[in-house]
């Protein structure tokens, strides 16, 4: 999966959140839809989509959707 | 590896018993943003959850189902030979809680009475251990009595915990007769002990002064060390982890596919979980009944609530080839096939 693909596939979790509002450089956190709830979709996706399964501790340590995507490719 | 199989021993009935008092998650403004508050009911499922009066403890939900049984299944107290009582909200931290209840029961000395302490997989692992016993020759009647009163440990400032938890107790007869075969298997990992746990009030760390102290949170939340924590990401990771594979791992020990499952009965997480795990299994959603809407996560109870609950008045037939499968703290885990066919089911009772 490209970091495009991944980027779309991450902002589709959203649903009050404007798609095009979300990039690779986008700090998920400051969004205002963002919640411990919307960790767990994006945790639910990215073990769907790519089936890897980060920890929690390791997606805490990551801001931006790209340095996301680095880390699920990393595993 | 724990892998246990039995021949002809079976839940022989199931009853639950939950406190009258609702509370509504959607009453919970105070505590998430009203915004937010209807994304998260839809996410966990839960939209009430019933909650045990001051004084009223597990072991009493427990006694009132275990009361109903007895009565419905014409079982007599000097049948019962073990009384396990499965719980973490157990009456005093010494005795068990087991013996009280063999008392109030009016049951014999002579019965066995003892208590396990596990959470969300207890009634798993509380069946696997009754199983055994009513597997002797010199055992015919194991009472299961599985309770969690988790109002009591939770701090009603826990943004994670307060929307999920619920108060409910059950009783569980284990006989020997006309069930088949059932297979457990069981698993732990204690190296996740720290997701879910209460730090404080144990030996490890001695309650004083300092443990009653309120903290607060940054998600906003606010609890002392002698209530219940949990990291909601951690444990979502490791249900997303184990359960999946196990059930798997159920199925290729028991030669069956996922077709053949008749009904598959989670433990009542939070709804979202448990619906990505029937995802993951590739599970139709009518094999997965759930009671979490009304009652919560009762931990431990969820899975006998969801029986009594769920499968009376003959829905979710067949219920041949059944899978119960219970996660959670410790961390702790584990799934049974099992035949709930010949299963009397009690109507649910309701006490203060």
């Amino acid at each position: 999966m490209t970091l495009e693909e991944f980027t779309e596939k991450f902002a589709e979790q959203f649903t009050d959140t404007d798609p095009k509002k979300i990039t690779p450089s986008t700090k998920y956190r400051d969004l205002e839809e963002w919640s411990s709830l919307m960790a767990l979709y994006i945790m639910a996706m990215i073990s769907d989509e790519m089936d890897v399964i980060i920890s929690a501790q390791e997606f805490r340590e990551v801001n931006t959707v790209e340095e996301l995507y680095n880390l699920v490719l990393s595993k | 590896m724990a892998l246990l199989k039995f021949n002809d021993i079976g839940i022989k009935a199931v009853c639950a018993c939950v406190p009258q008092t609702i509370a509504y998650n959607r009453d919970l403004s105070y505590l998430i943003p009203e915004d937010d508050l209807e994304r998260v009911i839809n996410s966990i499922g839960i939209e009430q959850r019933r909650i045990a009066s001051d004084g009223v403890c597990a072991s009493d939900l427990c006694y009132y189902a275990a009361k109903q049984l007895m009565m419905d299944n014409n079982l007599l107290a000097e049948d019962i030979d073990v009384l396990i009582f499965v719980s973490q909200t157990s009456d005093y931290r010494q005795p068990s809680t087991a013996p009280i209840l063999q008392h109030r029961l009016n049951l014999s000395k002579d019965t066995m009475a003892f208590d396990i302490n596990l959470a969300c997989s207890g009634y798993v692992y509380g069946l696997s251990v009754a199983y055994s016993f009513a597997s002797l020759p010199t055992i015919n009647n194991v009472l299961l009595l599985v309770g969690e009163t988790m109002s009591k440990i939770v701090s009603v400032h826990d943004k994670v915990s307060t929307p999920l938890f619920g108060d409910a107790g059950t009783a569980s007869l284990i006989t020997k007769g006309n069930f088949g075969q059932s297979t457990f298997m069981l698993h732990s990992d204690g190296s996740g002990a720290e997701v879910m746990m209460i730090p404080a009030g144990g030996c490890r760390n001695q309650t004083s002064e300092q443990t009653h102290k309120a903290h607060f949170f940054d998600d906003g939340s606010m609890r002392s060390d002698e209530q219940f924590r949990m990291d909601g990401m951690e444990v979502f990771n490791f249900g997303m982890r184990v359960e999946p594979m196990s059930i798997k791992k159920l199925l290729s020990e028991t030669q069956m596919t996922i077709d053949d499952i008749d009904l598959i009965i989670y433990h009542q997480a939070n709804r979202m979980m448990t619906d990505f795990f029937s995802k993951k299994l590739k599970l139709s959603k009518d094999k997965t009944p759930y009671s979490i809407k009304y009652y919560g996560n009762t931990s431990s109870a969820s899975i006998p609530l969801t029986i009594v609950t769920e499968l009376n008045d003959g829905k979710y037939t067949p219920r041949k080839n059944t899978i119960l499968s219970g996660f959670g703290a410790g961390l702790s885990w584990g799934s049974v096939l099992l035949d709930l066919t010949n299963t009397n089911i009690s109507k649910l009772q309701e006490c203060e």
